[in-house]
């Protein structure tokens, strides 16, 4: 590796680089709360660090990386979500019987893996990323090991995602034996005469498996709900951002370099899933009386909503996935550090009964959890709306009127569910909740400072987009 | 400028109340009425101003215009506009606006700041509607006045409020969406015809379109405005939603947004589409009857005092309809005097019924009877209202709906038939009103005559419905210009109409 390659290179070094001296320091035996603070800068330094790299773009590693601004983009993303999962398992896991501080090595593997899959344009990098990802996460599931709900659902995520890792390496494996190569760029030559073999199609759909596990959508969301109920809630709210968007960037590079849009059944394959996940996400979210629950399903919803867009094949792509992504992860996030912070140390904030008249009692927090919910709703003034509004465009300019009204169809079953939180709110009179922590003010203040940030971006990102649209305009992938 | 200060006006008020009243009780009252205020006389002295410039000689309807970028990227501006229909409409919000917070004034005593906060939202999303020339600007305002509606009926509604605020957010909101799609339809085949994408009103009139493609996408724009306005079989949210919605509520359901959904159809489904407006004018005056015939029976076998004036609107609203599609001058004049003069007598009906309820704590009509002894000044007043309400000549009302059915008779005689055998329906339910409530023998309770405050807004609303009824030629006036645009644009070839002259 030259010289250049490590510049380039550097937001993945230093990621890598800061697990290894967090575990160097819980070696030291320091406190929870120099390690939180230690990680926390470490996050800032690794985020600051794409903007050191500004210059160099895109570079590529060959043959296994390809470092473009979609890339930096999305690694911005994913250590944006990693950053603020971070600031809000302080406060989380301070209360938890278990040790926390090997928590934060795992968080910064799985954002690592998570970056390297943004990045990649390789199978083996691919792959990597994917491992490197998942590995972390099983872990971080079930890191309260003592709690039966966590053991489940790191049982759960572990046995599916191995299976989908199977499918995905065999898929990979059809590729490889049709086209001989691994990298994305000569797979693309590979089959651009004539006919698309169908041994390549079968490897394609096997992979779409393993990714479609990974993103949670119909069919293959069964452990979602689950594992987001049964991991800690930073940790869930990691799963619903940073892993799901690691892979949408990878799958999203992999379908335009090797133009997977014009592929006929491939195409129907997309569209029934997506389909099915609006449709189902949000059906089965109407009864969830478990706001962990509830915003799984949503989560499955909001990637059928991603997949009209992606289905649209048109350059406006990557431009309305990075923003819906961008808008989504904003909001998820915000949303699940409302639920940090008001759970206690035995039982999470997951009932919904616990958000009756949370409006009187915790204005602020209220008003956060109102502005996330109804950004997923998709209403304006919001930065889901924005989102929506660019995946409807992108995938009416496709001509995909039938997936547009699924989206609509749906997302007004969605807002049923969404109001149904809000409602609860607002609603019913006070003496219903557990008192607001006041053992850790610092680091309480310091989540509601970032909570309040992440409202005011959703806010503004729905008033006016018109500086992130400006930068997610100019992402080429080919 | 002044038009976004109008809607910065509302919006600042808003949250200045919601901050507020976290210290002081009665403190957002009194700066949503000084912002309603100011923002009235704001509009009543643009419509002073530029009375005289009200002139279908002119080169542009259009009095003021204010236009800046916002998200160039898709051709989505911030472009607001405002003409001869759309400030009467302004004054009509502003004004509507003045009289909600009189009448939550005593009604809201729990979480003042965040009841304010919605109502001056509201009337900022209805003001914005009324003025954005951008279908995507328009858009997020028809949204926007929207969720602080859901939570007015939603926390400060009666009994039923959970169930009727969903059903009125889902309606809504779903229609909301179709038309969004509509939008985006248009966006992209005017996109593809000119190779120019934008949003801009002035441009997308234009569109050239084959007529399947019109008829569909106009669908989008009519079911969203249908169902707001509300047709039937569109319109079963509104009863409960105007009957489980706090006075204030109640109020601005009635007396603005059902009159969004007019001046959609108005603004957009005929200039747009004028071509595909035409083939469905006869199924939409046919709903229209049908809504004022539904309305006016359903109306008179209601025992609920709100829902009664409820379905009244859906009747009401039938004229708007039948009005609207009958395409002449006469008629589209007399939508006009219908939006406003139906927004006050019907405002004026349940404002009533909030005071009624406010003394009695009920809605039933059968609990109610012989209050004209114990308050005299309400009885007179109700009458004056339930007079309006059936269309009574020297009050507003009776001036819309003659136009209507005028202008209708020009264009289709068996609908107007059928439409004004409504009127005779009218009189029965009006009179139920005023024989259930004020009539018959007294109940025993004791209920006190209206106060100073509540004098205050009935005067004001009995001297609009009185001078609506004996000098419309203002709103006449005010609008015209552009109602003869809007026929000028359904018949192309022959500009002028020869009953133009009709209305001086």
């Amino acid at each position: 590796m030259s010289n250049s390659d490590l510049h380039a290179f550097t937001p993945l070094l230093l990621l890598a680089g800061a697990s290894v001296l967090v575990m160097l320091l819980i070696v030291a035996r320091l406190s929870h709360r120099v390690i939180q603070s230690v990680s926390l800068v470490l996050f800032l330094v690794s985020f600051a660090s794409l903007a050191y790299i500004r210059n160099v773009l895109p570079y590529h590693i060959d043959p296994l990386f390809v470092i473009d601004s979609f890339g930096v983009f999305m690694m911005g993303l994913i250590i944006f979500s990693g950053l603020v999962v971070n600031v809000l398992s302080y406060i989380y896991f301070e209360e938890k019987e278990e040790g926390p501080r090997e928590y934060y090595v795992l968080l910064f593997l799985c954002t690592l893996g998570a970056c390297v899959l943004a990045v990649s344009e390789h199978f083996i990098s691919l792959f990597l990323g994917l491992e490197i990802l998942t590995v972390g996460l099983y872990a971080l599931i079930a890191y309260l090991r003592k709690r039966n709900h966590s053991i489940e659902a790191g049982i759960k995520y572990l046995i599916l995602a191995a299976f989908s890792s199977a499918f995905l390496l065999f898929g990979m494996a059809l590729i490889y034996l049709q086209t001989g190569t691994m990298a994305f760029a000569d797979m693309a030559k590979a089959i651009t005469s004539g006919n698309v073999p169908p041994l390549f199609l079968t490897g394609l759909g096997m992979m779409l498996v393993g990714v479609g596990f990974k993103l949670a959508v119909v069919p293959f969301h069964m452990w979602t709900a689950d594992v987001y109920q049964g991991a800690p809630v930073p940790v869930t709210a990691f799963i619903a951002t940073a892993s799901k968007g690691g892979v949408v960037a990878v799958l999203l590079r992999f379908f335009i370099m090797i133009d997977g849009f014009r592929m006929e059944g491939l195409e129907l394959m997309l569209i029934c899933i997506a389909i099915a996940s609006m449709v189902t996400g949000n059906l089965l979210a109407l009864r969830q009386n478990n706001i962990k629950r509830l915003l799984a399903y949503s989560s499955i919803a909001h990637l059928g909503y991603l997949l009209v867009a992606f289905i649209a094949g048109s350059a406006m792509v990557p431009h309305a996935v990075s923003f819906y992504l961008m808008a989504y992860f904003i909001t998820t996030l915000a949303a699940f550090g409302v639920i940090v912070v008001l759970s206690h140390r035995e039982a999470d904030a997951e009932d919904l009964s616990v958000y009756k008249a949370l409006f009187w009692k915790h204005p602020v927090l209220a008003c956060i959890l109102s502005a996330a919910l109804l950004s997923l709703a998709g209403i304006p003034l919001t930065a889901g709306f924005t989102g929506k509004f660019y995946i409807l465009a992108t995938g009416i300019q496709g001509g995909f009127w039938l997936l547009a009204f699924v989206l609509v169809g749906s997302s007004v079953v969605g807002l049923y569910y969404y109001l149904r939180v809000i409602t609860m709110m607002f609603s019913g009179a006070h003496d219903h909740l557990p008192e607001p922590k006041e053992k850790h003010p610092v680091f309480l203040a310091i989540s509601m400072v970032v909570l309040s940030m992440l409202t005011l971006m959703v806010i503004w990102l729905g008033v006016y987009p018109e500086g992130m649209l400006s930068i997610v305009n100019q992402f080429h992938l080919k | 400028m002044i038009l976004v200060l109008l809607i910065v006006i509302l919006m600042a008020g808003g949250i200045l109340a919601l901050i507020g009243g976290k210290w002081s009780h009665s403190f957002p009252r009194g700066v949503a009425l000084a912002s309603c205020t100011v923002a009235f006389l704001m509009m009543l002295s643009l419509w002073l101003g530029r009375y005289k410039g009200f002139n279908i000689d002119a080169d542009s309807n259009w009095l003021i215009e204010y236009h800046k970028e916002w998200i160039p990227s898709f051709g989505i501006s911030f472009h607001l506009a405002v003409d001869g229909l759309s400030l009467l409409l302004l004054v009509l919000t502003c004004f509507i606006g003045i009289l909600a917070v009189l009448c939550s004034w005593e009604e809201i005593r729990e979480r003042t700041g965040f009841y304010y906060f919605n109502l001056l939202w509201i009337l900022a999303g209805v003001a914005g509607v009324f003025m954005a020339m951008d279908l995507f600007l328009f858009y997020f305002f028809w949204e926007v006045m929207l969720i602080p509606m859901y939570f007015l009926i939603g926390i400060w509604g009666s009994e039923n409020r959970v169930y009727a605020s969903y059903k009125f957010f889902i309606f809504t909101q779903a229609s909301g969406l179709l038309m969004f799609l509509a939008i985006l339809g248009l966006y992209f085949v005017h996109g593809n015809n000119t190779g120019f994408y934008t949003f801009n009103y002035f441009e997308l009139i234009n569109t050239e379109m084959p007529p399947q493609t019109a008829i569909w996408l106009m669908m989008g724009f009519m079911i969203a405005f249908a169902v707001k306005l509300p047709v039937i079989p569109f319109h079963t949210w509104l009863p409960d939603a105007h009957g489980e919605a706090p006075t204030a509520g109640s109020l601005i359901l009635a007396g603005l947004l059902l009159k969004t959904g007019a001046y959609g159809m108005l603004r957009f489904v005929i200039p747009i589409f004028p071509g595909a407006a035409a083939e469905i004018a006869l199924p939409a005056m046919a709903l229209g009857v049908a809504g004022i015939l539904y309305g006016a029976v359903m109306a008179y076998s209601q025992t609920d005092l709100k829902r009664l004036v409820a379905f009244t609107s859906v009747s009401h609203m039938g004229f708007v309809i039948v009005g609207i599609f009958a395409f002449n001058e006469l008629a589209l004049q007399g939508v006009v005097m219908q939006l406003v003069t139906h927004a006050i007598s019907t405002g004026a009906l349940f404002i009533m019924a909030g005071m009624i309820k406010e003394r009695l704590h009920t809605r039933d009509l059968g609990q109610m009877g012989g209050l004209w002894t114990q308050m005299p000044r309400m009885g007179a007043l109700g009458i004056v209202f339930a007079m309006a309400s059936l269309g009574l000549p020297g009050l507003g009302s009776f001036i819309a709906e003659f136009l209507i059915l005028l202008g209708t008779f020009n264009a289709q005689v068996w609908i107007t038939v059928i439409a004004a055998s409504g009127l005779v329906l009218s009189a029965v339910y009006s009179l139920r009103i005023v024989q259930k409530i004020f009539l018959g023998p007294p109940r025993g309770q004791l209920a006190a005559d209206l106060s100073g405050r509540e004098m205050m807004i009935m005067a004001a609303l009995t001297i609009s419905i009185v001078w609506l009824g004996l000098f419309p030629q203002p709103i006449i006036n005010t609008a015209r210009p552009a109602i003869v645009q809007l026929v000028q644009m359904l018949e192309p070839g022959n500009s002028l109409q020869s009953h133009q002259s009709y209305v001086k």
